[in-house]
């Protein structure tokens, strides 16, 4: 069953040099008990999108478009209603768990907090419930580390703590944004860990955000992969890693340093620089870094859409898809 | 192969800090780098690998003179570095060179791209005549692969990845023969590292530059690196040639390491990684474990490990490994 579906989201900033479009236009659904990965550099709007739904854009941001969640239009809702919808039913965690945590409060008072306002639980219920969720998330001794403060954790312990108080309202839906980013690779290969099991014991939907196609192979049932504020490409995990269709997803793949071949070929870096909004070409928005641009890609790229869901935006023609009109159009409406 | 033009003995940087209350202060001892000793050639590559808390950084300081070592030498073209003063130091550094991690961070908002890349040009030789400056500060943004027209723009209009690339061109602008690469990709879209890395490959062909480059992951330094040293805790696990290290790793900590690299591709992944697990965080500093210094962590432990530590050892050819069991575990690829 559909869990969330977004149509025509747009989002735009108001900044000195003029209004940029930072979303332009998505259409997505995740499903209950499902992992969305959605990938993209720098500048793809990734981050804004989600920032969108949940109603966190910064000051001179503006959103439009729908968001159903559970049939509920999460973009109409007044700041209160959304509030329970946050924390209870969708629950957030960041890039910087250092940041996002309170640095004069323990972790008890932090998580306890939460689950007596969300969950109306008295004091001593959501300790243990707090604890438990520490448990569940891997951390030893939770009965004695709930009562530290955030600097007394390790970067990848605190990312934990972090998940864990995502976790503590059963949330329907959690959003990951770069969980792992900074954190040390034997560590990102631990949070992988986590969320893998997670995703078997709970039946939350997971939508995870990342600049790293290789940190979500292992993770995703499906994978949005944006370009300046677009869809580029999407499908199931198995069609983005070994079917890719649009030449920005095949650089993607082939930027990333593989251990596992024995072969020292040179590194493989898609061209130029992540999208600057205010300076995107015309046509195709990837096309002054694409390596199979030609003559055609200097006119709006068409979308294909097959009935399984599979997308790709790009002259070159996706198998079995069809050229959806309804998409093109909202494109066009910038 | 000639002569080295780095040697550095038995580099130990110890943080000193206080705990308890005035009446009862407790000095601890943490020791960020436990005695490093390696050598470098001319136009090699260092690769550095290691965890937050390895010590990477600190050595990188150390060796700079950044940070006062506590013991150990550092020799750079037959010169002792850590017996020269304060200004002896500063003119040295026109020398050895220093890129940082994040690129924007590390770059002052109000300059301009060409008063960044300048600004060592002025300090060093400030009677440089005013076209000469400009001159060179032009050629390095050309030999970075940044535009002349961008010279008066501000960081904030650059992307990360053209950041790290006034970075790069404001250390080599000094000409100096070492440059020291301090985790200069970790902030970067994977898209766009590769173009770093391959960048700094070049430079160092066309410069002849000796470089240390330090990553936290294996991945990153394997096309830029000639030998790799693994630390953990302030020592070197393993020093080894790029290409035997990546084919048969000779110490459990590298093998680790190679395993958290997420390999892309679904159905390889989980099983890449499963068969040798790194589990918890690394210790305390400050409890450090008895016997050798992973064994708390290491999958392929037996009862020595606990008790003796184990020195860094030569292997076959010019490999070096800590670990007691070394030459008869097999952890190749």
């Amino acid at each position: 069953m559909t869990l969330l579906e977004v149509s025509g989201l747009q989002v735009e900033f108001d900044t000195p040099e003029g209004v940029v479009k930072a979303v332009n236009g998505m259409n997505f659904e995740v499903n209950e008990g499902e992992t969305l990965a959605i990938v993209g550099e720098s500048g793809a709007g990734k981050s804004q999108l989600v920032m969108a739904i949940m109603g966190l854009l910064a000051e001179n941001g503006s959103a439009s478009g729908q968001a159903l969640f559970r049939g509920k239009d999460l973009m109409k809702m007044k700041p209160k209603e959304l509030n329970t919808v946050r924390g209870r039913h969708i629950a957030m965690i960041f890039q910087d768990p250092m940041t996002s945590l309170n640095p004069f409060l323990s972790i008890e008072k932090q998580m306890t907090e939460v689950a007596m306002h969300h969950q109306g639980l008295p004091r001593d219920e959501a300790r243990a419930h707090a604890v438990e969720m520490l448990r569940a998330v891997r951390i030893p001794d939770p009965e004695e580390r709930i009562l530290q403060y955030p600097h007394e954790y390790s970067g990848g312990m605190r990312q934990r703590v972090m998940i864990a108080m995502g976790l503590l309202c059963e949330p329907e839906l959690l959003i990951a944004d770069e969980p792992s980013t900074a954190l040390d690779v034997t560590i990102q290969a631990q949070i992988t860990e986590l969320v893998s099991e997670l995703r078997q014991e709970t039946r939350m939907a997971i939508i995870l955000i990342t600049h790293d196609l290789a940190a979500v192979a292992e993770i995703s049932d499906r994978i949005i992969v944006m370009y300046a504020g677009e869809v580029v490409e999407a499908g199931s995990v198995d069609d983005i890693f070994y079917r890719p269709q649009h030449p920005y997803t095949r650089g993607l793949l082939a930027s990333v340093p593989r251990l596992d071949r024995v072969s020292d070929d040179e590194l493989q870096a898609i061209p130029g620089n992540p999208p600057n909004l205010l300076e995107l070409p015309s046509g195709c928005r990837f096309r002054d870094r694409c390596v199979e641009a030609t003559e055609p890609c200097r006119e709006k790229p068409p979308l294909w859409v097959s009935p399984d869901g599979r997308v790709s935006r790009c002259v070159i023609e996706m198998e079995g898809g069809l050229i959806e009109a309804a998409a093109e159009e909202a494109g066009d409406a910038e | 192969m000639n002569k080295p033009v780095m040697r550095v003995q038995d580099l130990a940087v110890t943080f000193t800090s206080y705990t308890g209350g005035l009446l009862q202060r407790q000095q601890r001892q943490l020791r960020a780098v436990d005695g490093i000793s390696f050598e470098l050639h001319a136009g090699e590559t260092l690769g550095v690998v290691g965890e937050s808390g390895s010590g990477k950084s600190t050595l990188a300081r150390a060796i700079l003179g950044l940070i006062k070592p506590g013991r150990g030498r550092v020799i750079w073209r037959g010169e002792e570095l850590t017996g020269l003063d304060e200004e002896e130091l500063r003119q040295k550094r026109k020398e050895l060179q220093i890129v940082f991690q994040d690129p924007v961070a590390s770059l002052n908002p109000r300059m301009t791209a060409g008063d960044l890349i300048a600004e060592p040009l002025w300090t060093f030789y400030p009677n440089m005549e005013r076209r000469q400056v400009d001159e060179r500060t032009r050629g390095m943004m050309k030999l970075v692969g940044l535009l002349p027209n961008q010279i008066n723009r501000y960081p904030h209009e650059f992307s990360g990845g053209q950041c790290q690339r006034i970075g790069i061109a404001r250390s080599l602008v000094l000409n100096p023969r070492l440059l020291i690469c301090d985790e200069p990709v970790s902030a970067l879209d994977v898209s766009i590292q590769a173009q770093i890395i391959n960048l700094l490959k070049d430079l160092q062909k066309k410069l002849g530059l000796a470089l240390i480059f330090i990553a936290h992951d294996l991945s990153v330094v394997r096309h830029i690196s000639d030998r790799v040293m693994v630390m953990y805790m302030g020592q070197a696990m393993e020093i080894s040639d790029k290409t035997n290290l990546y084919r048969k790793p000779r110490h459990p900590y590298t093998n680790a390491l190679m395993k958290s690299v997420p390999v892309p591709d679904p159905k390889l992944a989980a099983a890449a990684r499963r068969d040798s697990w790194l589990t918890g965080d690394m210790p305390s500093p400050y409890q450090r474990p008895k016997g050798c210094i992973f064994n708390n962590r290491c999958p392929y432990r037996v009862s020595r490990c606990k008790v003796d530590v184990p020195a860094l050892r030569k292997m076959e050819n010019e490999d070096w490994a800590a670990c007691h069991r070394a030459e008869e575990l097999d952890l190749s690829i």
